[in-house]
């Protein structure tokens, strides 16, 4: 069972149990909906900015403790702080995880999201752990893209 | 009653250790677990009597050729047909898109297809996509809360009619454990109309005579009976066969070839573009062989009886729902979810157990939805299955409960997990 906990840390149990920023908020600029379609996990998720800043990000999902706890994790990350910081840390939580065990995260920048590290030593879980950052990237993608339009 | 200890000796990775524990492979409806005798026969054919199919005129080539085309004759044995009849695809998936694609040639706008909310992917899709092109409707079969498909609202919705050219459903559902009342489905069939039976969790598990099944195609796939992965069939009556167009063209599916135009050869080449897979033809043979010697008959006895224990033990296991009907004739999956954990966190705790099951939609996605949920836990038995591996299972559940239910979701009393 040492693996088992390695993957479920408490900090992961405790977010899944209690959602940090859960539900669909007003206003929002964009709306994005990501699954896994492997397994089915369905998250929307909406982000609120405002310039470079992440005023808020709100979401709804379906999905497994692990794709859960991730997306609340990143919620209290990144909500207040800028969207470059939040593509920087979304570098290294992504290669992190794609690093079979080989990468840590700094618990100083990366607070509770340090308790995926070993999330990466289960290839299959990725994705889950994935979910809710790449459909965040995806969001701050279509907002840039939206400013790019109309100038 | 089976020598399952005999059989189990025939398949090394059943004895694998996962982390601590023996391993309990309740997955063979994903994909099979392989014999050795099937081994050693692609590798005999590989090592010894390799060469390319019909194009190749030497002695290799002839022993090569004669290896497929008798293990198509194996296959067509297998389930009561004629080796002319035996379409050998990549998988069941390309069998089913096979038909969709020759039978979409001669869908119109006024026609209808039918297929069921409680199909595979593969037998929703491909008609989907047929349905796209051609301007056809797609219809389907409900199910009940239980499971079974709902003939009386289908008969209320006259869901099958004289504009219905196809019927294509599932013969025993992968997530379900029951099929389709295929001989009421044929009954109601118009004359025009073309039935298909999506068989890959029927043939590996039940004795089949295309006969008797009564439908005019039948597809299944090889990795899930023993056999290799990359090797599918489509069976069909000859005279569906011969009226129906190419599907892939290039070598080997045709007649003659002019600049100006070809002519195609006869049912099953006319569907065999290219190479085909040769090796995996002679290991589907071997796999079928094996099944054969140790009976169709004693195989979905030896399911039944494991699946039966299956069922009065999840009953042991609280807040546990089981998809389809909880006792009575069913095939060899047990899909269920278990109190509100996600089947992949499910999954990863029997996985530490060492049980290997499948945790998501198991590619039914429209029927999960019509059941009210998102994902479930499946569990799928096999000829080399045994009680103690469903009682790891069990033990598995009743973990799972503990490290999530009991201490997280369901309150620190989850009633009757012992701790
Ligand atoms: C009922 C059913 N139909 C079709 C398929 C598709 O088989 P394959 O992936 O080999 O094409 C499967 C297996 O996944 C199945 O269970």
């Amino acid at each position: 069972m040492t693996d088992l906990s390695n993957l479920y840390q408490d900090i992961i149990l405790d977010h899944y149990k209690t959602k940090h920023h859960s539900g669909l908020r007003e206003p929002y600029q964009v709306e994005v909906t990501h699954v896994n379609p492997s397994c089915g996990d369905e998250l929307v998720l909406r982000l609120n900015c405002s310039g470079d800043q992440i005023v808020d990000v709100s979401y709804e999902a379906l999905g497994c403790s692990i794709s859960q706890a991730s997306t609340s994790i990143l919620t209290d990350l990144v909500i207040g702080g800028s969207v470059s910081y939040f593509l920087e840390l979304n570098e290294g939580f992504r290669v992190m995880l794609e690093g079979h065990g080989t990468i840590e995260l700094d618990e100083d920048t990366y607070g509770d999201a340090i308790a995926f590290n070993g999330v990466a030593q289960f290839p299959a879980r990725v994705k889950c752990a994935m979910l809710g950052w790449a459909a965040l990237k995806d969001a701050v993608i279509r907002e840039q893209a939206k400013g790019e339009g109309s100038d | 009653m089976l020598d399952v200890e005999k059989i189990r000796g025939d398949f090394p990775i059943l004895d694998r250790v996962i982390g601590e524990s023996k391993l309990a492979y309740l997955d063979s409806a994903n994909t099979s677990q392989k014999p050795r005798q099937m081994v050693a026969a692609v590798e005999d054919h590989y090592l010894h009597h390799n060469a390319n199919v019909s194009r190749a005129m030497h002695t290799l080539g002839a022993e090569a050729t004669e290896a497929f085309e008798q293990a198509r004759a194996k296959v067509a044995r297998f389930i009561g047909a004629q080796p002319n009849e035996i379409i050998f695809t990549k998988n069941s998936s390309e069998a089913l898109n096979l038909a969709a694609y020759t039978l979409g040639s001669r869908l119109g706008p006024d026609d209808e297809v039918v297929v069921s909310v409680a199909e595979h992917h593969s037998n929703i899709v491909p008609w989907q996509m047929a349905c796209e092109r051609t301007g056809a409707t797609l219809r389907w079969f409900d199910v009940t809360d239980e499971g079974y498909f709902d003939m009386d609202k289908a008969r209320d919705e006259a869901l099958i009619n004289e504009r219905t050219k196809v019927i294509s459903v599932t013969a025993m559902s992968n997530v379900l454990g029951i099929g389709a009342p295929l001989k009421q489905i044929v009954a109601w069939a118009p004359q025009t109309a073309v039935v298909i039976a999506d068989g890959a969790q029927l043939v590996p598990h039940q004795p089949v005579n295309v006969a008797d099944l009564g439908v005019d195609l039948l597809t299944f796939t090889g990795h899930k009976m023993l056999g290799p992965t990359g090797i599918g069939v489509l069976w069909g009556k000859s005279e569906v066969l011969q009226s129906l167009p190419p599907f892939l063209g290039g070598g080997e599916m045709i007649e003659i070839v002019k600049m100006t135009g070809s002519t195609y050869a006869q049912p099953p080449h006319r569907f065999e573009a290219g190479t085909p897979p040769i090796a995996q033809a002679v290991g589907l043979g071997a796999a079928v062989d094996y099944l054969s010697q140790i009976g169709m008959d004693a195989i979905a006895d030896h399911d039944h009886q494991i699946i039966a224990y299956a069922l009065e033990r999840l009953r042991e296991v609280p807040g546990l729902r089981i998809l389809g009907p909880t006792s009575g004739d069913r095939g060899s999956v047990i899909a269920f979810t278990l109190a509100d954990i996600h089947p992949h966190d499910v999954m990863q705790v029997l996985d530490s157990h060492g049980v290997a099951v499948r945790g998501g939609h198991h590619c039914a996605r429209p029927l999960h939805e019509r059941l009210g949920i998102q994902a479930s836990v499946r569990m799928s038995a096999y000829l080399y299955t045994t009680k103690s591996e469903i009682d790891a299972l069990i033990d598995g559940l009743l973990d799972t409960l503990r490290f999530f239910g009991a201490s997280t979701i369901l309150g620190a009393s989850t009633p009757g997990v012992p701790s």
